[in-house]
């Protein structure tokens, strides 16, 4: 050290060696000194709006530090297996198979509802457009390649459509909402469900990719012409023009809180008994076809007790103080079939095999 | 009689010397071992592969093989004239005040962050792009099927650009070194036999060929590695592009993209299989550039100051 | 001399003005823009705030200053003294075949692409530690700086006369006490502004950081958990599609780039005091 003759240089190397000693040696656990409980989550960006004004709201109210990263559904579900998350974050769920490889048990706690919207940026049109599902697959499959197409304007009487090229955008990441999205799509179209299928990330026939709900938008926004599958909440923040859909019951929804709940409402008494059912094309006459519900993946079977307290009192908090800020946040609230599920489900987390919640 | 402290203090130097093998083996350790299940799988015609689709388990990573060669190549066209034209222009013409202005600019490129390339050439050269440059391209070139296409603003187009941007002060430094290098009698002896300017500079030029080719190689593994800058405006598609004006995805992209996400064991270790050949592809060319600058300089110098 | 010769002079010489001028003209551009849309978003609340949630405007990027300088800063630990080591071992008594073979491995170090190194870092320390940490993009960090501070130091440590060397040992000190308390800081200057700016560049990179460091919408000084880097923040925010946030990423880009250029400057700075003193 005495080397360094410069008084200067070694001031500076003494602080930065302080700083890094003081921050390298803190208390990891969460006992230590009766410090605060932080929580690492990551996973889906369908719900990011939502879930980082709740962990800020609750941040407030608790002191409670839940650091969400939106990395993608399939970065949830990755890391919650990799262990390196405190929980996930998901809007597609497991299916048996894939509980199945997850090292450890997980539990799957819807939060929200969400749709997912298409928008458009087409500056010269003013009414909202009215998109049919053949419609919308064939944009997404390459079939329909212009904006005056006559699919198009055949739903939308009236309505000068511009002669521009569609840019379909996609999802480039592992996605919830490409989840929900391509659900619909292959329950609407027998030929998207043969050459493109239902999962977190296919491969799709035309269009650019976006990392994120943030990406997706953020590609709509710049370039005339695109058009994008976002969840309501982005599309609501960007004043997105968004299409209608023509739902199973035949008439033309705009997507709205009432009509994603309408659609979650629909499916109560099935989601009830499987909270992963999907609530795409919902036969009920009022509901958004595309919506969806995200879920929180928790490990049954928590390993660090402070840690697993907080993730329990948080989730009841969003079943009970979140689910009243939800409609505000333009999310959908979850049936109240579903969220006597989740506290049911609560009771179930265990640490070192006892339950960590007890019995209210 | 050797002092025992001079025994342990070259021992300590040693060893830290040693400290870069063991690194090299863990980062080739992981990427062997992470790619094996991919390898044993699929085998190496995984870069021959066309369709990369993780809903049925089953990887191909030619397209984004495609992806990096073109968007590497196209900034190369693009970077090669302009470098070695700056470097004469910094080596022979430029004014010592003038010369000095100049490459204190280029080492500011250098030193710029490549997430501030990407987010210029997302919000800045991506509008330009879509709204002048690629409909004239179409309109001008567009019976070419190297030029159709849906004028996105991003794409491939924008990231050989972006990378262009990046490669050249690579370019420049080491061909200006070279240039600088060289005899001055070589200018003068042509200079004497009437040449003109130009003539006797393209004179240097050839004497300084292996080197400056070492410069293009060295610039071509930066390119080939970058990351940050082309996701951002690459468009991240996992199909084959046809067109410049398509987007597409390089190998560098699809790991930064997906690797965090990746569910399925297969999955992880394709994007491994693909860091491997990123890795293994990288220490070639640039083993490759550094042997040409060592052998134009008879070993004298190598790249390290435009690394 | 024909026409034509005079002609293609004109030509040629011209056509490097102009390569330099294109050269030159996208710095122009991208520095422009930095400070046109950089500027507007910086103000006090954006130096010493948090990241706000989404839909709430203003906010900022202290946690992610603060991050950046403690990962680089344990970076810098890491690599600069291993680096500083191995490049006197190769000015020193680098003669032999082990000498070139590190030489050449460090080579082959500084070409891996940064994420491959994130990539190895992943495995190597988040899997293992079961978290995303400072200390993982510190790692991944310092396997960056590292061969540029070993070449650097090799090269100024080389550059020390002989003769200082032989007036130390013509005095009877150890190999080790000539090497350590003459040539090393006969060569300091050199290594530290080398050293330096090898950190400094390090101090942009993102992707290794991805998948180590991660991110974090708190204040942290934890190393060993998730931890908010600005080249991070630039990343999310600029891809975001609200206006503000687009802001706040120009703005952050403006802050990495004066953190970058005003390291080196600093460093410069202090090294020309050491060699007056």
């Amino acid at each position: 050290m005495r080397t360094i003759r410069s008084k200067w240089l070694r001031a500076t190397a003494l602080a930065i060696a302080m700083l890094t000693a003081v921050a390298a040696i803190q208390p990891t656990s969460a006992l230590a000194a009766g410090s605060q409980v932080n929580l690492t989550g990551a996973g889906a960006t369908f719900p990011y709006p939502i879930y980082s004004k709740w962990f800020d709201l609750y941040n407030k109210e608790t002191g409670v530090q839940i650091n969400y990263q939106s990395i993608g559904s399939g970065g949830g579900i990755q890391q919650v297996k990799a262990g390196t998350v405190d929980f996930g974050a998901s809007d597609a769920p497991l299916n048996n198979q894939r509980l199945k490889e997850m090292p450890r048990a997980v539990i799957h706690f819807p939060t929200v509802a969400g749709a997912v919207v298409l928008a458009y940026n087409l500056p010269s049109v003013t009414a909202p457009l009215q998109l049919t599902p053949d419609v919308v697959a064939g944009i997404y499959m390459g079939k329909i390649t212009m904006w005056n197409d006559k699919r198009i304007a055949a739903s939308n009487a009236g309505v000068a459509l511009p002669n521009m090229p569609i840019a379909a955008i996609h999802r480039s990441d592992g996605s919830g909402t490409s989840y929900i999205f391509t659900a619909y799509l292959s329950a609407v179209s027998a030929e998207w469900k043969e050459l493109v299928g239902n999962n977190t990330s296919v491969s799709w026939p035309v269009g650019l990719g976006g990392k994120g709900n943030e990406g997706v938008s953020g590609l709509v926004r710049q370039a005339p012409g695109a058009i994008g599958y976002v969840e309501l909440a982005y599309a609501k923040q960007n004043n997105f023009s968004v299409a209608s859909i023509r739902n199973a019951a035949g008439k033309f929804i705009a997507p709205s809180i009432a009509s994603t709940t309408a659609a979650a409402n629909g499916a109560a008494a099935v989601l009830a008994k499987d909270v992963r059912t999907p609530i795409v094309n919902s036969p009920a006459p009022d509901a958004y076809p595309i919506a969806g519900l995200t879920f929180l993946l928790v490990n049954k079977e928590q390993r660090d007790q402070a840690k697993g307290k907080a993730i329990a009192d948080f989730i009841a908090w969003a079943m009970t103080e979140g689910q009243k800020s939800a409609e505000a946040l333009d999310y959908a609230p979850l049936p109240e079939a579903v969220v006597k599920v989740n506290q049911a489900n609560l009771a179930s987390l265990t640490f070192g095999g006892k339950p960590l919640v007890a019995k209210k | 009689m050797k002092p025992r402290a001079d025994d342990l203090y070259r021992g300590l130097l040693t060893g830290a010397a040693g400290v870069v093998f063991f690194i090299v083996f863990l980062i080739a350790w992981e990427s062997v071992t992470g790619a094996a299940l991919s390898m044993k799988t699929i085998g190496w015609s995984f870069l021959l592969g066309t369709e990369w689709d993780p809903v049925m388990d089953h990887y191909g990573a030619l397209p984004y093989v495609i992806g990096t060669l073109a968007t590497s190549l196209i900034a190369l066209l693009i970077a090669v004239p302009l470098g070695i034209g700056s470097a004469v222009f910094l080596a022979e013409l430029a004014s010592r005040k003038m010369g000095e202005i100049v490459s204190f600019v280029m080492e500011l490129l250098a030193a710029i962050p490549s997430i501030v390339y990407g987010i210029w050439g997302f919000f800045v050269l991506a509008p330009v792009l879509r709204s002048a440059v690629e409909p004239w391209l179409i309109q001008h070139f567009g019976f070419l099927p190297l030029f159709r296409g849906i004028p996105f603003g991003i794409g491939i187009l924008n990231a050989s650009l972006i990378l262009a941007v990046m490669i050249v002060p690579t370019i420049v430094s080491i061909s200006r070194e070279m240039l600088l290098a060289s005899p001055r009698s070589l200018r003068e002896a042509s200079l004497a036999l009437g040449a003109t300017q130009t003539e006797s500079i393209l004179v240097a030029l050839s004497a300084a060929k292996p080197g400056i080719l070492g410069a293009v190689i060295l610039a071509l593994g930066r390119a080939l590695g970058e990351t940050m800058a082309v996701t951002m405006v690459i468009g991240n598609t996992n199909r084959i592009p046809h067109s410049i004006l398509d987007p597409g995805a390089t190998m560098a992209s699809v790991i930064a993209n997906e690797f965090t996400e990746a569910t399925s064991p297969l999955y992880i270790s394709a994007l491994i299989q693909i860091a491997l050949v990123l890795f293994a592809v990288t220490i070639v060319v640039n083993a490759l550039a550094r042997l040409l600058v060592y052998w134009a300089t008879g070993g004298r110098q190598d790249t390290a100051g435009a690394a | 001399m024909t026409s034509t010769r005079r002609v293609k002079n004109i030509a040629f010489i011209a056509a490097c003005y102009l390569a330099s001028a294109l050269v030159v003209a996208p710095l122009l551009f991208i520095l422009g823009h930095l400070l046109g849309k950089g500027l507007a978003g910086l103000n006090w609340e954006f130096f010493t705030h948090m990241p706000k949630p989404v839909g709430e405007l203003g906010g900022g990027v202290a946690n992610a200053i603060v991050g950046t300088l403690l990962i680089v800063g344990m970076a810098a630990l890491l690599a600069v003294p291993i680096g500083v080591a191995a490049g006197v071992y190769l000015a020193e008594y680098g003669r032999g075949r082990f000498a070139t073979l590190v030489r050449y491995t460090t080579d082959v170090l500084s070409g891996i692409p940064s994420i491959v190194v994130g990539v190895a870092a992943y495995g190597l320390v988040v899997v293992p530690m079961g978290r995303f940490s400072g200390l993982a993009g510190s790692v991944a960090l310092a396997i960056l700086m590292l061969p540029t501070i070993i070449r650097s130091t090799e090269e100024m440590v080389r550059l020390v006369p002989r003769s200082y060397r032989e007036a130390a040992l013509a005095l009877g000190a150890p190999r080790w006490k000539t090497i350590q308390q003459i040539v090393i800081p006969a060569a300091r200057p050199g290594i530290m502004t080398a050293s330096m700016l090898a950190v400094a560049r390090a101090s942009g990179e993102t992707a290794p950081l991805l998948f180590t460091a991660l991110g974090n919408r708190f204040w942290s000084l934890k190393l060993d958990e998730p931890m908010a880097t600005l080249p991070v923040f630039i990343f999310d925010y600029a891809r975001a599609p609200y206006d503000d946030w687009n802001r706040q990423a120009w703005a952050g880009a403006l802050v990495l780039v004066l953190l970058v250029t005003l390291l080196s400057a600093l460093l410069r700075l202090t090294v020309r005091r050491v060699r007056a003193a």
